[in-house]
């Protein structure tokens, strides 16, 4: 729980965060612009943030532009958050031996899992952690890999004040601030951070800082931005519950429409923060006599993955978007309580042919109210 | 270890194309030692083997069909190989030369050579499947030595190799590449591009330019309309699908389209 009363800490004081989680023992983490994007990165130094940093986002569109914006968290997402940090895009998980004997030894591969601290996650990619902790986590199948390094993991939450106008969380239930799944989190004012804590984990590493109780005017002005981000988004999803839409409507000629510009390329999956689908595939070596169990980040749009004994399922884009959509949007309700879409917008975003899930879903499901 | 003679026997065989697919053997290094213990390499005229003739369990075939004599090589090399396998996108899908099945006459010999006489050439470049059963195709301009590793680790199994056709994109951010084409509007083809080359121009920061193929289920039209949107004019799409793979059904198509649309536009303009 989020303690009652935030602190404020000055804009100055922010690398006293970063010093007091490399202290705690957390490799840091932040947001920095790299190849013309906001990514994650290995963070030691407020001035490796991306200070004033706009992004302009549009569907298949994504720059930075510079400002003279004093924030250094004044953008919406880049391409990836969390999910790669824990679903590793490609990792072994098991190796198997073939000793002298002929006996085979299989093994588990080692999983590094260092302390990490992330710093400036937003509400969408919290959302999504959500989501992917109940897949990944479930039992009896837990995933060792995913769990080791979720144990690890230290979130330092940024509310989100510059939505881009291919967000839509607000429509989805999901930001723009973050609510829970958060061990400190932050709102960014022109000349410092309300900052609280949401575990113990957090306390702790507040109780090291410069804090002051923040004023009722810092609290208004946080308010004012949120109201502000909030209202600044345009698109939406037709509903919460678009399964019974969406299977009332599998013949629906959109879905052709749709994969006449669906390029097919997975893009939308890969960044999407909830996708979860992998392939697994044998790598051995060259001299025969061991191989690596290898599992990489897969996609419903891809052929091999709908093949089944000499069978493809989804022989074509129509299928596969429709598999996609139906999936994410409405089977996903029955299998973990919700819908998978948080509202991130990456898929519009990083949709090379610029395909708008808002769009779709509006036009499959038609006009009317749904859950 | 077993007896020499119980080793399988691999053939490098080159049609027309540059050697750099051979290179991928090559460039393996201390790898290809551990090779030569797992197989005969019985001919394989770069590294040194003569062996032409030789009946071989596994052949690997280099470069396209574009000369007469190669039609009749090509047939007996098939005739004396089990499992015929072309590497490359000159093997796979004609390469580079193929270019020349675009031009609708041969005026360009005597513009290039000083004696076109001299030159012994077919009228249409094709790939090695365009005349023989190929049993796996790898491809890429130049194929990978993991490929070739990996393909031939599959043979001594006696299972079937993995094919690899996903799109590019996919490999790509899976490396965590920023997407060129939506961060930089440069006109990537790895939407339609086969993966196995291991995403190398995006991770560059450079548009993928096609050498792996096109993918299963490529939407060459919808790829040619977002280049479209770029700014790219019709003749400079036609040449993102005409380049290395142009003989590849799907961009060959794709590149076609296109020139028939800039030959609308001439006509329609005046």
């Amino acid at each position: 729980m989020a303690d009652a009363v935030p602190g404020f800490l000055p804009r100055a004081a922010l690398q006293h965060l970063i010093d007091a989680l490399i202290a705690a023992g957390y490799r840091c983490l932040g947001p920095q612009e790299r190849d013309g994007a906001i990514l994650y990165d290995r963070l030691t130094s407020v001035t490796q943030l991306p200070l004033g940093r706009h992004d302009r986002q549009a569907p298949g569109h994504y720059r930075l532009e510079a400002s003279a914006d004093p924030r250094w968290f004044a953008w919406a997402n880049g391409p990836q958050a969390l999910k790669p940090l824990l679903f590793a895009p490609t990792e072994p998980l098991w190796k198997v031996t073939r000793e002298a004997d002929g006996v085979m030894h299989f093994s588990e591969q080692a999983v590094p899992a260092e302390p990490t601290a992330v710093i400036g996650v937003r509400a969408c990619d919290l959302a999504a952690l959500a989501l992917q902790d109940a897949h990944f986590m479930a039992p009896p199948h837990a995933d060792a890999h995913y769990m080791a390094r979720r144990a690890n993991l230290f979130l330092v939450a940024v509310n989100c004040t510059h939505p881009a106008d291919t967000c839509f969380c607000v429509s989805t239930g999901d930001g723009p601030n973050a609510t829970t799944g958060y061990d400190i989190d932050l709102s960014e004012l022109e000349d410092g951070f309300l900052i609280q804590a949401g575990s113990d984990e957090g306390r702790q590493i507040l109780a090291s800082l410069p804090l002051v109780p923040a004023s009722t005017r810092q609290i208004a002005l946080a308010q004012s931005q949120t109201d502000k981000a909030i209202a600044a988004q345009s698109r939406s999803l037709p509903g919460h519950n678009l399964r019974a839409a969406l299977f009332a409507n599998l013949e629906h000629p959109r879905w052709q429409e749709v994969a006449d510009r669906c390029l097919s390329c997975g893009n939308c999956t890969s960044v999407c923060p909830t996708c979860f689908c992998s392939s697994h595939n044998e790598v051995p070596d060259l001299s025969g006599t061991s191989s690596e169990h290898v599992r990489e980040w897969s996609s419903c749009f891809t052929l091999d993955h709908s093949y089944m004994h000499g069978y493809v399922v989804r022989p074509d884009t129509r299928t596969r978007y429709r598999q996609w959509l139906t999936h994410k949007l409405g089977s996903w309700h029955e299998q973990y309580g919700r819908s998978g879409c948080v509202g991130c917008g990456r898929c519009v975003s990083w949709c090379p042919a610029g395909i708008d899930i808002t769009e779709e879903a509006t036009a499959i499901c038609g006009g009317g109210q749904h859950d | 270890m077993t007896e020499s003679a119980a080793k399988p026997r691999v053939a490098v065989h080159k049609f027309s194309s540059c050697d750099g697919c051979q290179l991928a053997f090559l460039n393996l290094g201390e790898t290809l030692l551990q090779i030569a213990e797992l197989v005969d390499i019985v001919h394989f005229a770069e590294a040194g083997p003569l062996d032409p003739e030789a009946a071989v369990d596994i052949a690997f075939v280099e470069g396209s069909i574009s000369t007469p004599d190669e039609v009749e090589r090509i047939q007996r090399v098939r005739a004396n190989s089990r499992f015929l396998v072309s590497i490359g996108a000159c093997a796979t899908a004609g390469g580079i030369q193929s270019l020349r099945n675009l031009a609708e006459d041969n005026q360009w010999l005597g513009q290039v050579y000083a004696r076109p006489d001299y030159i012994a050439t077919l009228d249409k470049v094709t790939p090695i499947a365009g005349q023989v059963k190929v049993d796996l195709e790898l491809w890429g301009c130049p194929v990978n030595s993991r490929q070739i590793v990996s393909a031939i680790r599959a043979l001594l199994f006696g299972v079937v190799p993995v094919t690899e056709q996903d799109k590019v994109c996919l490999e790509c951010k899976r490396q965590q590449r920023v997407c060129v084409l939506v961060a930089q509007g440069t006109p990537c083809m790895g939407p339609v591009t086969r993966t196995g080359c291991g995403a190398l121009c995006p991770s560059f920061g450079r548009d993928c330019y096609g050498c792996y193929g096109p993918a299963e289920n490529p939407n060459t039209q919808a790829l040619a309309r977002r280049f479209e949107g770029l700014g790219l004019a019709p003749d400079a799409i036609a040449r993102r699908f005409h380049a290395i793979t142009s003989g590849a059904p799907a961009f060959h198509e794709a590149g076609l389209q296109q020139s028939d649309l800039k030959r609308q536009e001439k006509d329609h303009g005046g």
